[in-house]
């Protein structure tokens, strides 16, 4: 069968080769693997069930070309494929059964959403004729999905199969990606078509943005070499667009400083001395205070999102605005742009270029000066007592790797502190759950990550807490099973920190169920149970020692329990709905 | 915070936005017609319809036919709300897979129809004087029984409110709206 498929792949009259192959009619569940291989598809997570038995079935009897992983929930399934698409820049395959099979990716599917990830579900239906009398195992996925997917599919017809599968992949990585659901009523895999993967398909309700409108950019340019201190504001767009090479290149022309978003860490070198780092809520005091002194914000595939701004009326209160992003949608949607540019950044910051004057560091003097007065005043550090804290272990972390590794943290403290005190330098080398923030996504996105990883790449980092890490736990018997060599470190404060950290500032210190040191169970024994390695530390001067034990497993993943200072909290902090020169940072709470 | 402490760049976003300057000002909010053009599609109907429940907009009418295009669909919704956050709402329906052209006809000459089925109850005796009213209106019997009467009235919706307010004086039974549908009017002699 795999010699026929080769044939047919290469034939450039695939209509009629269809017919010559086997009886000329295969079912749906064929059609849909034959798909995914025509597709270049390399990894599917998946999850089998009664009404996806049949694509199992063929799939065993077929063996693809591409791997098909067996997760234990669902949710890991489709966090692993974000891992693995926001890693490579490739679409994410999930395939799941019909009702719990698909309602357990609903939380995955909402995370790729948000975070702008491509990724197709394919999900198990009851038969047709089921539909809407409450079979067993049945949920109107579409439904379910319908505002959490960048489009969906219920396929009606096996003979539409092929070409709409070649929509869901086309849809979902192209223009702002999103995910996009298929839903596979299993008589639709039981019937029978002919198989012809189209090579294109046409959309007529479907169009992205390509180059930007020339007089926007032109304006833009002027707005740039006029202003005396623009701030590069950029977003995760950056890098799916893979403009990172454009946007330094620009901003060390311009010598215009940049500040990223969560998402945009690792889209520009975070050791250049134009960094001013992450900006917003747990952004650095330089970053935020350079918002709320440029008079012109660039802003480059970000969002304006209220963890970033803050009080939204009190954000960069004197900045003329341009905002360049590929999602119309987008623009203007929580602050006005003074400039809007519709387009793919990478092409626009490629036109940008050469209309913006460069400028020296010298001629940008006291601007920079000023931003450098900012970096003295509240540098990124933390407290050195002999207690061991997260940041230093991150620290240690970024001194092991030289920053050249894939951090996937989790939602929370341990998500902040990945982000502010390892020094992402690449795109793609940061991953998190931003815009949705779903606890548990760490681990099963890291093993996503190292399945797309080649023998010999970078390292990949899960951070988590002792709390997110329960949430899909168990997909650590999976990266053992497949000997993935993953760094799992554990930050254990016994608390679900950051909710422990509202409580303590905004509540006072009213800590109503966030202590998990009841629940929590050993997590040096849990890691062996799973077949990982375990190495526990509770003291700062073992931390090196730790790191480098852990580095030397290369067969498995290696669990890093460190077990943290219960009260250290992330700062600096601007609280919820306060605006974001109102911080307050390490130095005056130890004031307080 | 007042008007004082703004700005120049706050009082321009807030004025892009529609936005009250000061506390004693209002959101600008319009009535928007809109026309989708959309794809005969399972769901299509109701991933446009979802935009405007998310945002917590009210649909105020709906209505749903074949276009030119047999394969496509055009319909029309009339909603009010903040005028940036239904400029937007159209940038998101434009993104939708299904939808092909998205108009906001409210801000050019445009044509508003709708058609309406309104029965009344009405004896023999009360026929003639009511059939006068109607006729004002140029409604047309669709049916009638002994004690009741069923018209149709077509127009723009100001004139099918009138008619359903002259109808008050009689007691109606029913009142069927097709919701509106709407046209930009081309302008062949505009100078």
């Amino acid at each position: 069968m795999q010699t026929e498929f080769d044939v047919q792949k290469k034939s450039p009259t695939q209509s009629s080769s269809a017919d010559q192959v086997g009886q000329g009619l295969v079912t749906g569940a064929e059609i849909l693997i034959r798909s995914l291989e025509a597709e270049g598809v390399e990894i599917v997570f998946g999850y089998p069930g009664g009404a996806v038995i049949g694509i199992y079935d063929t799939m065993h009897r077929l063996k693809p070309a591409f791997k098909h992983v067996l997760v234990r929930h669902e949710q890991g399934g489709t966090h692993a494929a974000e891992g693995y698409a926001k890693s490579t820049g490739k679409v994410g395959t999930v395939l799941v059964t019909s009702g719990p099979g698909a309602t357990n990716c609903v939380t995955g599917i909402a995370d790729a959403y948000m975070d702008s990830i491509p990724m197709v579900v394919f999900t198990g239906q009851v038969p047709t004729k089921l539909i809407g009398n409450d079979a067993f195992q049945e949920c109107d996925m579409i439904g379910v999905t319908r505002s959490i997917t960048k489009h969906s599919f219920l396929v009606r017809n096996v003979a539409e199969l092929a070409e709409t599968v070649k929509k869901a992949y086309y849809i979902a990585g192209t223009g702002r990606p999103g995910p996009v659901v298929v839903d596979l009523p299993k008589d639709m895999l039981m019937a029978k078509a002919p198989f012809h993967y189209p090579k294109s398909v046409s959309i007529r309700g479907y169009s992205f943005a390509g180059k930007g409108n020339r007089k926007q950019i032109q304006k833009a340019a002027e707005l740039i070499n006029a202003a005396e201190k623009p701030l590069f504001y950029v977003g995760g767009g950056t890098i799916i667009s893979d403009a990172a090479v454009e946007l330094t290149r620009l901003a060390r022309k311009a010598n215009i400083p940049v500040t990223t978003t969560l998402h945009g860490l690792g889209s520009f070198p975070e050791n250049d001395p134009l960094s001013v780092g992450m900006l917003g809520m747990h952004g650095t005091w330089f970053a935020n205070k350079s918002v709320q002194n440029t008079d012109l914000l660039i802003a480059v595939g970000a969002r304006f999102d209220d963890r970033v701004t803050g009080k939204i009326e009190a954000w960069a209160p004197h900045a003329k605005i341009i905002h360049m992003d590929i999602d119309p949608a987008c623009i203007s949607k929580n602050v006005p742009a003074d400039c809007p540019i519709l387009g793919d950044v990478k092409l626009v910051l490629k036109d940008l270029e050469p209309l913006v004057e460069a400028r020296s560091a010298a001629s940008r003097k006291s601007w920079l000066e000023q931003i450098d007065v900012w970096k003295a005043e509240c540098p990124m550090d933390f407290k050195r007592d002999g207690k061991l804290r997260p940041q230093e272990i991150i620290r240690a972390l970024r001194d092991k790797t030289g920053g050249n590794a894939t951090v996937v943290t989790d939602v929370g403290q341990n998500q902040m502190w990945g982000a502010q005190f390892f020094t992402y330098v690449q795109p793609r080398t940061h991953i998190t759950s931003g815009g949705l923030g779903t606890m548990g996504f760490s681990l099963p996105a890291a093993m996503g990550v190292a399945f797309g990883k080649k023998p010999g790449d970078s390292p990949v980092i899960s951070i988590n807490g002792d709390g997110g890490v329960m949430m899909n736990i168990q997909e650590l018997g999976v990266a053992a099973a497949h000997k993935l060599p993953l760094k799992v470190v554990i930050l254990n404060n016994s608390y679900l920190g950051m909710v422990r950290q509202w409580q303590e500032l905004f509540h006072e210190e009213r800590y109503s169920h966030t202590d998990l040191a009841p629940t929590n169970p050993d997590f040096i024994v849990l890691a062996k149970a799973f077949g990982c390695e375990a190495i526990r530390c509770d003291k700062p001067e073992d931390i090196q020692a730790t790191i480098d034990a852990a580095w030397e497993v290369t067969d498995r993943p290696v669990v890093m329990e460190f077990v943290v200072v219960m009260e250290e909290k992330v700062f600096p902090m601007v609280p919820s709905g306060a605006t974001t020169d109102e911080m307050i940072t390490a130095s005056s709470e130890d004031i307080a | 915070m007042t008007q004082q402490t703004l700005t120049p760049q706050q009082v321009y976003r807030k004025q892009a936005a529609g936005e009250a300057l000061g506390p004693d000002g209002n959101d600008v909010q319009h009535r928007h017609v809109l026309t989708v053009l959309v794809e005969n599609s399972l769901g299509a109907l109701n991933r446009v319809a979802n935009l405007f429940s998310q945002r917590g907009f009210n649909l105020e009418s709906v209505s749903v036919g074949e276009a030119k295009d047999p394969q496509l669909r055009r319909m029309t919704l009339v909603t009010t709300g903040n005028d940036r956050i239904i400029a937007q709402v159209i940038r998101q329906l434009n993104a939708l897979i299904d939808t092909l052209e998205v108009e906001d006809v409210t801000a050019y000459d445009h044509i508003e129809r709708e058609l309406c089925l309104v029965q009344v109850r009405c004896s023999a005796t009360e026929r003639h004087a009511l059939t006068s009213v109607v006729d004002i209106f140029r409604a047309t019997v669709v049916n009638i029984t002994p004690d009741s009467l069923t018209f149709e009235v077509t127009g723009p919706p100001t004139k099918i409110n009138a008619f359903i307010g002259m109808m008050r004086d009689y007691e109606v039974l029913e009142v069927a709206r097709s919701g509106r549908v709407a046209m930009r009017r081309e302008l062949a002699f505009e100078h």
